[in-house]
């Protein structure tokens, strides 16, 4: 690694690709603090996901590693078809068994406006934080670096500023995604190993994550986390 | 040798699928098929030990047994076959399909934390701790009550968030291997503390702190340990048994790891503070937290995050003698912590609550089981002739020989402010009589002699390690600490 005293390049292809594909990535997060209904959530994280896939096959092109499209492809097939549609599906059911639909709206613990300033606060500290490490290679954009950190801080908060089973498993994939990210800018010719150990992630957040989610609803009768309230001390 | 290292990891997942394919009305041979595993897997286990205390084992590449993971592999396989016993005789009220869900639980739990010390790289690690994660979160929810249903919410998604961060830690340290090592470098433990003097230091210490912090929420220090108390309380006793004496320590193994290969290139200052932070931390919170619980299985489980910090300071603290200790705390922790536990499932089972106050005059009514509850927490206390004490005073020890005198001193005054917080709660359930309307419905007696034989075993483990260790223990011992950098 070549520390801070190195003189910038211009960015490439790669640099600039990933550096767009992280920051929209960001304001996608941020369009899921925002957004009231866990369904729109649902949808916005299959686009972050989508963009994932393509940076995957932007490095792919750029490094030739071939398997990264393999990576791409399973990745696109569980985060952006299979997770969002476990999800959706318990939100129907969801919605359809309750009289009023608690848990899919409305279980915010700020206002949106609050929410996004608080995200603003967590991204900066984490994108700032980050960029101060000084971790600069030719082969790891600093940027998409600082910015997956921005989301990783944003995807924590996503997670607690909502009370309801859907919208903080939503805030796990989205670290999820955003530990991706990092992995993805950080070391991309990851080893296949490390490729399973991400697969292997999904296929738990998928799997548990909707077990648990669909217990909870069968026992609570809403995905409200609010009766969570049990165990203290 | 490789056949044993690999019957050690067929054997537990032979055991889970065929519990869980059986045909109905096989919950006795799902038993006798867990038990006979957990055994054979101590067994297996004891197989492999003599030889790392002499050679570093490694197969097929993915495979290495070293004096460290050996540590480990003693205390669950151990503590699985322990489990496995004290099963038989919890699940008998339970009906068919629980009892069947259960065994296969336990078996493939087992299986999990086996094979996490076998692997060689870290990604194979972070992955096997995953798993355990995942197979222990449906035990917890097994109960199907509402406290266990949400237990296990809030452990699959604290501990996977936490462990989201530890691969994070993963990936840096594959980045700072790879410099160093070239793109194809797989991750594989010890060419990189080989390589550790050569290693960038930023994204090693990146690494060291997301995997402290991250398999730091499995292993239950503070401030990421909130789910543990409540996993603890709701799982079923022998999952709560294997969880605090068996899963926090395998997660303790992933974060030695890290802790080499950061020792390695950053010197020891920096890993050593962090542990220090967080081991003190965790044993102040638990020492508190130990007074006034109402529950006897969450004391317990307060008492695992008091035990953890005790096993971080004990790192921080460097000294040869320290590390020692915090080998032999890790074995003498899961005999009796897993002791405490099946103690405490007794006496739930009998009083039929967790709760402290209903729980009374438990040494009239348990002939076996009061006793050895209450041998469980002298232990736990690190009263001698306990294998605890020992490892805790090598601990201090080696506190005191290294120049950590302050880190010592709060040691000890913690350590013994959860003594009297555990004792008085012991105290009541057991020596307090029960009171009088009670009287009738309960009849002195043990509800099972599965659930007493494994706590005598571990009673004699822990008096064999206080008393006089093994040679081939000590010898086993003086290699981990050799391989984990002790310096004076």
């Amino acid at each position: 690694m070549s520390l801070a005293s190195t003189v910038p390049a211009a960015p490439g292809v790669y640099v600039g690709a990933a550096n767009v594909i992280a920051a929209v990535m960001l304001l996608i997060e941020f369009g899921m603090l925002r957004q009231a209904l866990a369904r729109d959530q649902v949808r916005l994280y299959a686009a972050q996901s989508a963009l994932i896939s393509v940076l995957a096959i932007v490095i792919a092109a750029d490094r030739n590693l071939p398997d990264l499209y393999v990576l791409a492809a399973l990745s696109a097939a569980l985060k952006v078809v299979a997770a969002p549609l476990v999800l959706r599906r318990l939100l129907g059911r969801a919605g359809a068994d309750d009289e009023e639909p608690t848990g899919v709206a409305g279980s915010q613990t700020l206002s949106p406006a609050s929410a996004v300033l608080a995200g603003i606060v967590l991204a900066a500290f984490g994108f700032f934080s980050f960029g101060g490490l000084g971790i600069r290679d030719p082969a790891a954009p600093a940027t998409a670096l600082a910015i997956a950190a921005a989301m990783m801080l944003v995807a924590f908060g996503l997670m607690i500023v909502r009370r309801d089973v859907a919208s903080q498993a939503i805030g796990f994939l989205a670290l999820e995604n955003a530990i991706s990210l990092a992995a993805l800018v950080a070391a991309a010719g990851l080893p296949l190993i490390l490729e399973t150990a991400f697969l292997f992630d999904l296929l738990v957040a998928v799997v548990v994550f909707g077990m648990l989610i669909r217990a909870h609803h069968v026992r609570a009768e809403s995905l409200s986390t609010a009766d969570l309230t049990r165990l203290q001390g | 040798m490789i056949g044993v290292v690999l019957a050690l990891l067929i054997v537990p997942l032979a055991a889970g699928i065929t519990c869980a394919i059986l045909p109905t009305r096989t919950v006795r041979a799902a038993a006798a098929v867990t038990v006979a595993a957990g055994i054979g897997c101590f067994a297996l286990v004891l197989g492999v030990v003599p030889a790392t205390a002499h050679r570093d084992l490694s197969y097929l590449g993915y495979l290495r047994v070293d004096a460290v993971s050996a540590i480990f592999l003693l205390a669950t396989g151990f503590l699985y076959a322990a489990v496995a016993v004290y099963a038989v005789g919890y699940v008998k009220r339970h009906e068919e399909l629980y009892a069947r869900r259960f065994y296969a639980g336990l078996n493939l739990f087992a299986w999990a934390m086996l094979a996490a010390p076998l692997m060689s790289s870290l990604a194979l690690l972070w992955i096997a701790v995953e798993v355990t994660t995942i197979i222990s979160a449906l035990l917890v929810a097994i109960e199907d009550t509402d406290g266990a249903a949400e237990a296990a919410w809030k452990y699959v998604l604290i501990a996977s968030a936490g462990l989201s961060l530890a691969l994070l830690g993963t990936v840096f340290a594959y980045y700072a291997g790879s410099q160093v090592l070239g793109e194809h470098y797989n991750l594989a433990i010890q060419p990189l503390i080989a390589a550790g003097p050569h290693l960038a230091a930023t994204p090693v210490r990146l690494a060291f702190l997301l995997a402290l912090l991250g398999y730091g929420t499995k292993v239950g220090l503070f401030p990421v340990h909130t789910w543990l108390p409540d996993a603890h309380s709701e799982a079923p006793t022998p999952v709560s048994a294997l969880l605090s004496g068996s899963l926090l320590a395998v997660s303790f193994y992933a974060i030695l790891r890290f802790y080499q290969v950061a020792v390695a290139t950053l010197g020891t200052g920096f890993p050593r503070d962090a542990l220090l932070a967080f081991g003190v931390a965790s044993l102040l919170l638990a020492a508190l937290y130990v007074f006034g619980q109402r529950d006897i299985k969450r004391l317990l489980a307060y008492s695992s995050v008091e035990h953890m910090g005790i096993l971080a300071i004990g790192v921080s603290f460097g000294a040869p003698v320290a590390l020692a200790g915090v080998m032999l705390h890790v074995l003498a922790h899961a005999a009796a912590k897993g002791n405490a536990f099946m103690g405490a499932g007794v006496l739930v089972m009998k009083f039929g609550s967790k709760q402290i106050s209903a729980i009374r005059g438990g040494l009239d009514l348990l002939p076996w089981s009061g006793p050895l509850f209450l041998l469980a927490v002298f232990a736990l206390s690190a009263m001698p002739p306990s294998g605890i004490f020992r490892s805790e005073f090598q601990i201090v020890y080696g506190g005191f020989g290294s120049g950590n005198y302050a880190a010592a001193a709060v040691l000890i005054v913690l350590v013994t402010v959860a003594f009297f917080g555990l004792s008085a709660s012991a105290t009541r359930m057991l020596f307090t009589p029960a009171p009088l309307r009670a009287r009738p419905t309960l009849s002195r007696g043990e509800p099972s002699a599965w659930m007493v034989i494994p706590v005598i075993a571990g009673v004699a483990v822990l008096f064999i390690l206080g008393l006089h260790p093994p040679a081939e223990l000590t010898g086993l011992i003086s290699r981990a600490v050799a391989q984990l950098g002790a310096t004076r």
